[in-house]
């Protein structure tokens, strides 16, 4: 019975745990700590189970409220809330929630002398809710409700414990977002006054036969929305500016909805697109805009002189990357050849590279600030002398960063470069020097905080529980790098597969 | 403000207060709900404050409003839970003949209060999390200007130290 909501739950717990912190925090900060960690673990819990469910073959269609979850269609079409655990959105969700726990357990020993913990944490779950619930939605009105609780929540999280400029940055943020959010709501309803219908699997088996120009506005709409959601190149200004300006663990939790993002994108697209004329310029025009994002991601970064403000222009271009592969993918949704086919699992595996290598370089930002008690990264030099450990695992984030071999990014990249190579050489060659560059940036990074004359401040011990969330990731990014065929073949091919196969989605909405 | 705008606002709470549970309790039948209702409520504090000023505003509790405000979320979320013996948010008191739960005679009329089951229940819930919200929202920015939302002195007002 609890398994069989278990789409619901890994929404639900984590919504209601943010409701109720507020009653845990009345109790004393630990009894609020272990029930912040109670309730993200068990969501992730029950994510893990549907990914290993979704990864194998059985996908999960879930009717909220209903007398009975699984049927969804009684009438011939759906009248409820649906939620929809295949490969691709159970993966998401996984890496996703995965990143909210890790950074959640990172925080408990950062936030200890500060207040006001409640609150963050109350934001933190709710977001973590947000991303879930956006990663699962089968629903486009849904889809805009987690779209509104991620922006709100996370605007929440940027401005904390800072002031100022902290202000600043949520307040573009939640202002761009909240002008996409209108997008994707114009686009909905003209999907609603035409249709009558929300689900987006039943729209989409529609507009598969009898496609028309104000669909394809509706689409237009909706993905521009959830182009500013995930900051691609034309609108990634907000990116830089949030991510230098929010705390690291703030940003790790970032870019953990940015990948939910990029996902709801190409659900929508290849969803609508799929039997469509469109979908070749579609996709090129993603894919286009992917290699602007590289370009300027890599060359703004290049000029930088805040490390965080650098990892966000070097997270503009990761999401290029991502960009630019499931763009080469759309563009050939029609005729799937073997190289479009592996762009696409090639963009999926940078979908979850992404996450890993982000997440751990924010994170170690974090803790470089943590040990040093410093406001600006500026100030220090030669912090190998002092703690080691960070050095190393900051050579890990940055090899997987800028797609080294043996780690995970190189894995991911050069099934990007081989595949989309054989649709557009111009395009691959670019890929290939925004990473090249990317390495010799964060070079430059590392010479300057972690080399030279030992550091003469006091450093202060980490705590355990930041230093094992680090080793999970560099543990994680270190599998995916010396094992990525095992990885390709039992995650990312299905999922790939689930991504592209928009008549199972239909089919099983419908 | 002058004698005449205090009166009124007082005599204003009655009529406020109750179109605003008016519009709450019956979020099921005639357009409206928690949400509206929540802000015609709250509508009544930033009267108060129109009317008697600051030193009214500080005597405000906010340990209470963030009661309020969590409260109503969590008991929203727990009704959501209580239904998973079916499916999550299912409505379980609806036709139960119990609270909220009469079954609705065929044919046109003119709407039952007691029913919808859990629907009217949410609808309270999320009436009272919208008053409490919106009347910090209220206070902070009549006293504070929004400066203190997120910084430490916040703590030394309401919650727990």
């Amino acid at each position: 019975m609890i398994l069989e909501n278990a789409p619901a739950l890994a929404i639900g717990i984590p919504l209601f745990a943010a409701f109720a912190v507020f009653f845990f925090g009345k109790l004393g900060k630990r009894a609020m700590k272990v029930w912040v960690v109670a309730g993200l673990l068990a969501a992730e819990v029950f994510i893990i189970w549907l990914a290993m469910d979704a990864l194998s073959g059985i996908s999960h269609f879930y009717a909220v409220g209903a007398q009975v979850p699984g049927i969804i269609s009684q009438a011939g079409f759906p009248v409820r809330v649906v939620l929809v655990v295949d490969a691709v959105s159970a993966l998401v969700a996984l890496v996703a929630m995965s990143l909210c726990l890790l950074a959640g357990l990172f925080s408990l020993r950062f936030f200890e002398k500060k207040e006001g913990g409640e609150k963050f944490y109350s934001l933190l779950l709710l977001l973590a809710a947000g991303i879930t619930g956006l990663s699962f939605t089968g629903d486009f009105f849904t889809m805009f409700v987690f779209l509104e609780v991620i922006s709100i929540s996370s605007a929440g999280l940027i401005v904390f414990f800072r002031e100022g400029e902290g202000f600043e940055a949520g307040f573009k943020y939640l202002v761009l977002l909240a002008i996409g959010a209108l997008f994707l709501l114009f686009g909905v309803g003209i999907f609603y006054g035409k249709y009558g219908l929300l689900n987006i699997g039943a729209i989409a088996s529609l507009v598969g036969v009898n496609a028309s120009f104000i669909d394809f506005t509706a689409v237009a709409l909706i993905a521009s929305a959830l182009l500013l959601k995930c900051g691609s190149f034309p609108v990634h200004m907000w990116k830089p500016d949030v991510y230098q300006k929010a705390s690291g663990i703030v940003s790790a939790v970032l870019v953990a909805s940015g990948l939910v993002g990029i996902y709801a994108l190409f659900r929508v697209l290849f969803l609508m697109l799929a039997n469509t004329p469109l979908s070749a310029m579609v996709g090129w025009v993603i894919a286009i805009l992917g290699v602007f994002s590289i370009f300027v991601g890599v060359t703004m970064a290049l000029k930088q002189t805040s490390l965080k403000r650098l990892v966000g222009y070097a997270a503009v271009a990761e999401t290029g990357f991502v960009l630019l592969a499931f763009g080469t993918g759309l563009a050939a949704v029609t005729s799937m050849d073997i190289f479009s086919f592996r762009a696409v699992i090639g963009g999926m595996f940078q979908l979850v590279n992404d996450g890993l290598d982000l997440g751990l370089l924010f994170l170690l930002i974090a803790a470089v600030g943590f040990v040093t008690k410093k406001k600006r990264i500026g100030e220090i030099s030669g912090l190998a002398h002092k703690s080691p450990v960070l050095a190393v695992l900051f050579l890990i984030g940055m090899f997987a960063i800028s797609g080294m071999p043996p780690f995970n990014g190189f894995a991911s990249k050069i099934i990007i470069y081989e595949s989309v190579y054989m649709a557009s050489p111009v395009f691959s060659i670019v890929g290939i020097l925004g990473s090249v560059m990317l390495l010799a940036i964060f070079v430059k990074v590392f010479v300057a905080i972690f080399l030279g004359p030992p550091y003469k401040g006091k450093v202060e011990v980490l705590p355990k529980s930041m230093l094992l969330v680090m080793c999970i990731f560099a543990f994680f990014i270190l599998l995916l790098g010396l094992f990525p065929k095992q990885a390709i073949e039992g995650v990312f091919l299905p999922a790939a597969k689930a991504l592209i196969n928009s008549q199972a989605y239909i089919g099983g909405i419908l | 403000m002058s004698p005449i705008v205090k009166n009124v606002a007082v005599v204003l709470v009655i009529p406020i207060t109750m179109f605003g549970l008016y519009i709450i309790l019956h979020g099921h039948l005639t357009p409206g709900g928690g949400f509206p209702g929540g802000a015609i409520m709250a509508s009544l504090v930033v009267l108060f404050f129109v009317a008697f000023g600051k030193e009214w505003a500080k005597k405000i509790n906010k340990g209470i409003l963030f009661f309020g405000e969590s409260f109503g979320l969590a008991l929203f979320g727990l009704l959501a839970f209580l239904g998973l013996g079916t499916s999550f948010f299912h409505n379980f008191l609806a036709n139960s003949d119990s609270l909220f739960g009469m079954s609705i005679p065929f044919g046109a009329n003119s709407g039952f209060l007691w029913s919808g089951g859990i629907i009217p229940l949410m609808n309270i819930a999320v009436g009272l999390e919208v008053f409490a919200a919106l009347s910090i929202i209220a206070v902070v920015m009549f006293l504070e200007n929004g400066k203190v939302m997120f910084s430490e002195k916040e703590n030394n007002v309401g919650g727990k130290k």
